[in-house]
């Protein structure tokens, strides 16, 4: 039985009219193409490489609220936790291609892979410039030598930043992605979950976890982490959680970091910023360098309890595009 | 008696026959996937043939190919996920070699097989990873062992191979798509994907022998 619970209309119409709601809130800055399943930026400029992200729905605010300026210039969305049809991202990709091509930037899960990869070729067919860029920056999924078999998780936000400042500045598609890929190799990400989130259109919860229990590297629909256990303190869980991503890329003492604290859904503001406290004084202690920090609901699971941490690891180059000012509807920095 | 081949409308009307089929299909491949996946596996196919039905309804065929590339295009475009490029390739790819005008054995060996490499190229799954490739390949095999007898002889012993794989998939742990989430959680429950290849060509099967 759907939730009763949940301000829903009809259950068949949720992608639509979180779209829909989601134009209307920017102001103009956005619009609806014709499938409702694509938000691009009203006003593009002549030559600009387009950035297109996107994935499953259920994810909000990614990844139609990181549309915007200096962020992606369309999002493309599928059904709840499905990857999107090939001719939607087709169309977002003709409607922000202004001749310089278009990066797809998105998270690493078969459904999207192979969606995004037939678009890929019908756009290759329309002579349209296209580069893919798949994000994989959840440590728990797979081990580093099979980095490619990783999902993508929050660390999306900090590639879909530095690449969106890539194709502001940068004229050529092959750059934008040499700069997209760097960001994507230089994020790591890890989540915890505590209780699940249900599908909207069921009721049924995403996955089956004791009331007492924890699951650190649980995935956003529920795939299986590296650690269950009894619940632990938030100190205790973010100890674990930032030593497998700190040894994972590695990070060293002397690296600039950005820090991203992310809300799964319905986790509170205190526990984000006491979770937050430990993160910042273990990076101090190893040596690193704070460079900036985001702490919400960035990317989510329904109303899974829960949180990830991920850390950007900055050069120069990546510095220059992060700090690029961006207005996005979730995403709004000077 | 059935038909050693299909003219181009008589396979549009078996088409409509597995469309409908699917669509009837929804509750118990909603049921299979709410064991190891997310259960919606019967809401995409339905929605997937339903728009099957309206594109064969709308439109006049000229080729085979036509016909099977207007199948897969509407389901590429409308189920989503996994399932949608995996269905909509089977179809799409299993239709470029096609002859013009008479489905025949010969046909139904060229659709699979053909739809059989194009689906493990895009998907990267292989044979006992617990996916519809599972009812697939013992499928495509058996068609292409089958070219010589008659459309409607041939057609339900395709059916069977691809049961026996459906029903072998049971016993595998999902190494693909959602359900390796579950790991060895999967054994025991045949794979949703698998039971849609099974369902699409026992329904073809039908309409052939109805015909």
């Amino acid at each position: 039985m759907p939730n009763s619970k949940k301000f829903f209309n009809d259950l068949s119409s949720i992608v639509d009219e979180t779209l829909d709601g989601l134009a209307r809130a920017s102001n103009g800055k956005l619009r609806l193409l014709d499938s409702h399943r694509a938000v691009i930026v009203s006003a593009m400029p002549d030559h600009k490489v387009g950035l297109l992200i996107g994935g499953g729905s259920g994810h909000e605010p990614l990844f139609a609220g990181y549309v915007g300026k200096n962020l992606a210039d369309a999002a493309v969305a599928g059904n709840i936790f499905a990857a999107p049809t090939p001719d939607i991202i087709v169309e977002a990709t003709q409607a922000i291609d202004k001749g310089a091509g278009v990066l797809y930037l998105y998270g690493n899960y078969a459904g999207d892979n192979m969606n995004f990869d037939i678009a890929a070729e019908m756009a290759s067919e329309m002579n349209i410039l296209i580069k893919t860029v798949r994000i994989w920056d959840d440590v728990a999924s797979a081990a580093l030598d099979h980095i490619t078999d990783r999902r993508g998780i929050a660390g999306d936000l900090f590639v879909v930043k530095v690449a969106g400042g890539a194709a502001a500045l940068l004229g050529s598609l092959d750059e934008v992605y040499r700069v997209a890929s760097k960001a994507r190799d230089n994020t790591r990400s890890i989540g915890v979950a505590a209780a699940a989130g249900t599908f909207p259109e069921t009721g049924k919860p995403t996955f089956e976890l004791p009331d007492d229990e924890m699951e650190i590297g649980m995935g956003l629909h529920g795939e299986p982490g590296v650690s269950r256990s009894k619940m632990m303190t938030a100190d205790a869980v973010a100890n674990d959680m930032v030593s497998r991503i700190l040894s994972d890329l590695p990070f060293q003492a002397g690296d600039e970091v950005c820090v991203l604290v992310n809300d799964l859904g319905s986790t509170s503001s205190a526990e984000l910023l006491i979770i937050y406290r430990r993160v910042d004084q273990i990076l101090h202690q190893r040596g690193l360098k704070i460079h900036d920090t985001l702490i919400g609901s960035y990317c989510t699971s329904q109303e899974m309890a829960g949180f990830s941490i991920s850390l950007l690891k900055l050069d120069d180059e990546l510095r220059k595009y992060y700090d690029l000012p961006v207005d996005s509807l979730a995403l709004v920095k000077g | 008696m059935g038909q050693v081949s299909l003219t181009i409308r008589q396979t549009r009307d078996a088409l409509l026959v597995v469309a409908a089929g699917m669509i009837a299909s929804e509750g118990i491949l909603s049921e299979a996937d709410r064991a190891i996946g997310d259960g919606d596996h019967g809401v995409g196919m339905a929605r997937g043939f339903t728009a099957v039905e309206k594109k064969l309804a709308e439109n006049e065929f000229s080729s085979l190919s036509e016909l099977f590339i207007t199948v897969g295009t509407a389901l590429m475009m409308s189920i989503g996920g996994a399932s949608g490029a995996i269905f909509g390739t089977l179809f799409r790819e299993g239709a470029r070699n096609l002859p013009a005008n008479e489905f025949t054995s010969t046909a139904l060996s060229i659709f699979l097989n053909d739809g059989l490499i194009a689906v493990q190229k895009r998907g990267k799954a292989n044979p006992g990873d617990k996916t519809m490739l599972d009812a697939l390949f013992p499928a495509a095999k058996s068609a292409a062992a089958l070219i010589e007898y008659p459309l409607d002889v041939g057609l339900p012993q395709v059916v069977a191979a691809a049961e026996v794989g459906m029903e072998a998939t049971k016993n595998m742990v999902a190494s693909m798509g959602r359900a390796k989430t579950l790991g060895e959680r999967s054994l025991g429950y045949p794979d949703p994907g698998a039971i849609s290849m099974l369902l699409i060509l026992r329904f073809l099967n039908e309409a052939a022998q109805a015909k």
